[in-house]
């Protein structure tokens, strides 16, 4: 999947993933897409609920052995 | 409209300086509003320097130790600072954030710390020991955002 930007949380623990996520997120454009790869297992359900409160959306979760990697497309009316 | 969030933090041991800072941190990542009202041990958290937070087994028969550990072992001299040490190594070792990376990540993304007077004054301490980007009120201050606030909580 085309990606805009790669931000790497893997080995990091709650909240880092989704503060490493919005930081990201920060630095794009509406529409661009984040990739984003986190071990934290609890992080699946955490992305759900950050995209689901935020208005991003999660356009794919791929996993991989350990590895979650999520693909998050900013909101439109992003601030 | 954001949804706020309001918390008070009581307390200023290493254990206890996380729940205000993720929660705090993670609804600003959610794009809430989030005002911290720090009082009383939790004032210890807005030091300059908190890197010597502590956390104590005595009197915390929830603590997961190594070996059980009777609690006039706990007394002696030396354990506090060994059960700090273990819990910074298992916090390193596990990609828990540290206290400042997320008190820091707290500031950047707007989080409003306001320490309280009163305590401030009871313990002596100086607008100087704190941090920059603080303010100082009083229970007047926090429930001008608490008032409006959707979520609430005392930590």
């Amino acid at each position: 999947m085309d990606f805009d930007k790669e931000v790497d949380a893997k080995n990091l623990n709650c909240p880092l993933p989704i503060l490493r996520c919005k930081k990201g997120l920060n630095d794009l454009q509406a529409n661009q897409v984040l990739k984003i790869m986190a071990t934290d297992p609890g992080s699946v359900k955490d992305f759900e609920a950050f995209c689901k409160q935020t208005g991003h959306t999660l356009l794919q979760l791929d996993q991989t052995d350990k590895v979650f990697t999520f693909y998050i497309k900013k909101r439109n009316d992003a601030l | 409209m954001a949804k706020k969030l309001a918390l008070i933090a009581s307390k200023g041991t290493l254990d206890w300086a996380y729940p205000p800072f993720i929660l705090a941190s993670t609804a600003a990542a959610l794009d809430y509003e989030v005002c911290i009202f720090f009082t009383f041990y939790g004032l210890t958290l807005l030091k300059k320097d908190i890197s010597d937070l502590k956390v104590s087994p005595l009197g915390n028969p929830a603590m997961p130790m190594p070996v059980p550990m009777p609690n006039f072992v706990q007394m002696l001299p030396g354990m506090e600072s060994m059960a700090t040490m273990m819990m910074k190594q298992q916090i390193a070792d596990k990609g828990v954030a540290s206290i400042e990376d997320l008190r820091r990540a707290c500031l950047e993304s707007g989080v409003k710390l306001i320490a309280c007077q009163m305590t401030v004054d009871l313990f002596d301490f100086k607008r100087s020991d704190f941090i920059e980007g603080i303010e100082i009120g009083g229970a007047a201050t926090f429930f001008e955002f608490a008032g409006n606030s959707d979520v609430s909580l005392f930590i």
